[in-house]
């Protein structure tokens, strides 16, 4: 598992340069190559949750320095999970950008190197255990998402994609305001390092670690799309084209993963001290956003525009797991996390089959879908699932969060959002599922039956999602061995640093120049 | 030098945040430069500020600034760049989709749907 480590960032970076090599008129040899990679990212990501199921954190030091100095790549069971699930949806994504009329790929120029450099990033992002390269793998799949938002042009596209950019370069902005912050209280970047020496912090700077925790809220808050930081994505989402809306369905995830990540990890969020100060915003901030993604979905007046609000209860939902700082919330949020992932991936997905036979995915009076049965099954598996009933996964998913829930003292209202959202949620997608399936005009569709291989990817994520259910509690033994992985700081350091008890990695003493 | 670097990450935050608020891409762009250099020069200083000495080692040196932040910097600066090129030519593109350079794209414009769906 030495040099296996890298593969998830190098393979695709590789892959997009060859692409960019051979030029856009092998659009074959792209294609093979965009699945070949999407196939073996998946190998590699399974192999990665079977090496880390036993509990092992594997470290890889880039230039062999020795942590904190160096840069290190680090893999536990939570970096396993998110790359596993960034593989699915890929390989998944990449099969229905190819299987549409006409291929994504033909609509516009650099589509599968894109691609790919997005999942460099998020694969980095994922594996990094050093917040700036956290800040520069953010980078990296943002530049990506940019061009693929707009990929294909169109106005209306164009106009959310600016919004989507300008707003995320003014994140990225205070991202390294904070890192910076950060750096100068504690001197490392290194995760590991730094949960060590945050406590270290002299009380006389406290005001400053919390200002640095909250403006890094506010970074990872923004990607995550939480209330009020979430006004961008309903329109970037429901214009994006479908596979990579489908892709986007992990970016909020990378957002909520870095607050797990810095917050609950390297900053202690379940410790009581300044930096823990995110703690109380970040649970309001997940109810306000699941109220606000069950009222947009319940006043959307198209399925594309409502699978983006869903995406924000999504959201709420998770960090309210995240947010109450224990073991169980943060194995439920773990959980809920894939759940939604993949569920939702899959209703980006319907919502173009669906367009593409209707007409459009607009609530109104269409003529008749070709596939009625074959579309309203699917439909229904993915609504009930994202809605939370029994006895699909988002019935788990939220069940597990309800359960961690049960200590805290916020509880009453807790469980009255997350049992308030679905509801909401459930009314929006049954009046969706009726305007799109039975408001009918009396006109027959002209041809329009999707093909087998159209649909295929839509229903792999779908089982997906199924199989999540089916297999939920070894899935939910995992997730809990990762919450539990992640409490136990001496263990990474131990693992990842030589010297643990180092303070910095500056080159001088503060104390002797003051 | 405390006060000097202080007012000048102060004064083109301010700037880059005012720029920022208008309505037109090129001040947008503008204003998020400013803003970038402003958290450049913080990262910077975050290193304490020093003159005159070596950030790697030299012989006969009297001390060390850090190397860290600048190293930090050059990366910023890099990623900068390339996302300031790319904003420029997203505008450009608005600009010439929609024949207007305000960030809404001439939101109700009779023109703005005129390249559509390829």
């Amino acid at each position: 598992m030495t040099h296996a480590m890298i593969i998830p960032v190098l393979l695709p970076f590789t892959t997009a340069v060859l692409m960019v090599l051979l030029g856009e008129r092998r659009l074959g040899v792209q294609r093979g190559l965009s699945l070949l990679s999407c196939g073996t990212l998946l190998m590699i990501a399974s192999a990665a949750v079977v090496h880390v199921s036993s509990g092992a954190i594997e470290v890889y030091r880039l230039g062999d320095w020795p942590a904190p100095f160096g840069i290190v790549l680090v893999l536990d069971r939570l970096a396993a999970l998110m790359l596993a699930l960034t593989a699915v949806v890929a390989a998944v994504s990449v099969a229905a950008a190819l299987t549409a009329t006409p291929a994504w790929d033909t609509r516009g120029r650099h589509f599968h190197p894109l691609f790919q450099l997005q999942l460099m990033g998020l694969n980095g992002a994922f594996l990094t255990g050093d917040l700036f390269n956290l800040f520069v793998f953010f980078e990296v799949l943002l530049i990506a998402s940019y061009c693929l938002l707009v990929h294909g042009r169109g106005g209306e596209r164009l106009r959310a994609g600016l919004h989507y950019v300008v707003i995320n370069l003014a994140a990225s902005t205070l991202f390294l305001i904070a890192v910076a912050l950060l750096y100068g209280l504690t001197g490392t970047l290194n995760l590991v390092h730094l949960a060590l020496r945050v406590p270290h912090v002299a009380p006389a700077d406290a005001p400053l670690i919390r200002a640095a925790s909250l403006v890094l809220l506010v970074v990872f808050a923004l990607k995550a799309a939480v209330f009020p930081l979430s006004l961008w994505l309903p329109r970037a989402y429901a214009v994006a084209p479908p596979p990579v809306a489908a892709l986007f369905a992990i970016m909020t995830k990378v957002g909520i993963y870095a607050i797990l990540r810095v917050h609950g990890f390297g900053l202690g969020l379940d410790s009581g001290l300044a930096a823990a100060a995110a703690g109380p915003w970040l649970l309001g901030g997940a109810v306000a956003t699941a109220i606000v993604g069950a009222l947009g979905a319940f006043a959307a007046q198209s399925l594309g525009t409502m699978t983006a609000y869903l995406t924000l209860i999504s959201v709420g939902t998770s960090l309210i797991g995240v947010g109450l700082s224990s073991d169980a919330g943060w194995s439920a949020a773990l959980y809920y996390l894939a759940h939604s992932t993949l569920v939702l991936a899959a209703l980006f997905l319907l919502t173009d089959a669906t367009a593409s036979q209707r007409g459009h995915d607009r609530f109104e009076r269409s003529r008749l879908v070709a596939q009625p049965a074959m579309l309203g099954t699917l439909f229904v598996v993915g609504a009930v699932s994202v809605a939370g009933l029994p006895p699909l996964s988002g019935f788990v998913g939220k069940l597990t969060i309800l359960q961690a829930t049960a200590i805290s003292p916020a509880m009453p209202v807790l469980w009255g959002v997350l049992l308030g959202t679905g509801f909401l949620a459930m009314v929006a997608l049954a009046r969706a599922g009726s305007a799109l399936f039975w408001k009918t005009t009396e006109e027959r569709a002209p041809t329009a039956r999707s093909s087998l291989a159209r649909l295929a990817p839509a229903i792999t994520v779908l089982a997906c999602g199924v199989a999540l259910a089916l297999f939920a509690a070894p899935i939910l033994r995992f997730t809990d061995a990762a919450a539990e992985q992640l409490a136990d700081r001496r263990a990474y350091a131990a693992r990842i640093l030589r010297e643990p008890d180092q303070p910095t990695v500056r080159p001088f003493s503060l104390e002797r120049r003051h | 030098m405390e006060l000097l670097a202080a007012g000048a990450i102060g004064l083109l935050t301010a700037c880059g945040v005012y720029l920022m608020l208008r309505g037109r891409t090129f001040p947008l762009v503008l204003g998020l430069t400013l803003l970038s250099y402003a958290a450049n020069l913080f990262v910077l200083a975050m290193g304490r500020l020093a003159v005159g000495v070596p950030p790697i080692v030299a012989s006969g040196a009297s001390g060390y600034a850090d190397p860290l932040p600048q190293a930090l910097v050059l990366t910023a600066i890099v990623i900068g760049l390339a996302t300031t090129a790319f904003t420029v030519s997203l505008a450009l593109m608005l600009f010439s989709a929609s024949g207007t350079d305000h960030v809404d794209g001439g939101l109700g414009c009779p023109q703005r749907d005129d390249v559509g769906q390829r």
